[in-house]
């Protein structure tokens, strides 16, 4: 486990803009390309 | 069983149908084994802290983004070859995705710059030539949505995907090549990768899901455009029906 707490995990050492970043678009555009076949 | 039953659009459309469940819940339960790896089993990098983990979207997606613009080519190719009426659909149905995959590979490799070279975007071979396949993609998509006939649509996109495959090796050994800003690969098929074990199988199982997930839309999208070019046909709209019955 790396992690201490919720916070260090949101945190990532102080590249959680950078981290959380790309996952965070990765994610929308998988979702958002889900969206668009389901309709 | 004879196999090329499923070239014929009408056959391959329910096969399709079944395929998609199995693909989606692979994709989903790679996915989160991956990114429990990705986060909770491997380590924090020596050199880099957290922001090295950015390689579990990055390496998959730029991995994807290459391997889906040579599947597009080969079916392009073939339909070009044979005349078969799926293969232009199934590289109509991949591109989208492959044009995703590619953006998540420049943008995750942005934000994986920033913190570690000091810059969102250089012109180094590596990402330039990666941007050359997002708009190969784009590319593709565009020229064959401009033109009304399928079939010559399908022909014109076929040449362009063709003589775009040039640009995969030219992204795959841009490393080696050009003396890039952006590392060599870690893994690859002539060498131990240089990485620790973990961090190699969280890259794996986020590679495989992708590959399911790839595989899932593309089924996906190619229905809707059998739907879509064979609307004249007769069973296409006695399924059309039975659909609309069953919604």
């Amino acid at each position: 486990m790396n992690w201490g707490s919720l916070n260090e995990f949101i945190a990532m050492g102080g590249y959680g803009y950078f981290v959380w970043g790309s996952y965070g678009v990765a994610a929308l555009c998988i979702a958002l390309e889900i969206w668009t076949l389901r309709k | 069983m004879d196999l090329f039953r499923f070239a014929a659009p009408q056959a391959f459309f329910p096969l399709a149908g079944k395929m998609i469940p199995w693909f989606s819940v692979l994709a989903g339960a790679l996915a989160l084994a991956g990114l429990y790896v990705a986060f909770f089993v491997a380590p924090t990098d020596f050199q880099q802290g957290e922001a090295y983990r950015i390689i579990f979207i990055h390496v998959p997606a730029a991995w994807m983004s290459m391997f889906l613009y040579v599947v597009m080519a080969c079916w392009a190719g073939l339909g070009l070859a044979l005349n078969t009426r799926l293969s232009g659909m199934m590289a109509s149905a991949i591109a989208p995705t492959g044009a995703l995959f590619t953006f998540i590979a420049l943008w995750s490799g942005a934000l994986w710059g920033r913190p570690t070279w000091g810059a969102y975007w250089v012109w180094d071979a590596r990402l330039t030539s990666e941007l050359v396949l997002l708009f190969l993609y784009f590319g593709f998509i565009a020229l064959k949505s401009a033109i009304p006939d399928p079939v010559r649509a399908d022909r014109a996109g076929a040449i362009l995907a063709l003589v775009g495959v040039v640009n995969v090796p030219i992204i795959y050994f841009s490393v080696q090549w050009w003396n890039t800003l952006h590392q060599g690969s870690s893994v690859n098929l002539t060498r131990a990768p240089s990485m620790a074990a973990t961090m190699l199988l969280g890259m794996l199982l986020m590679a495989l899901a992708a590959w399911m997930y790839s595989i899932a839309t593309a089924l996906a999208r190619v229905r809707s455009i059998i739907l879509e070019r064979e609307r004249d046909a007769e069973w296409v709209r006695m399924t059309k029906q039975q659909m609309q019955a069953a919604a």
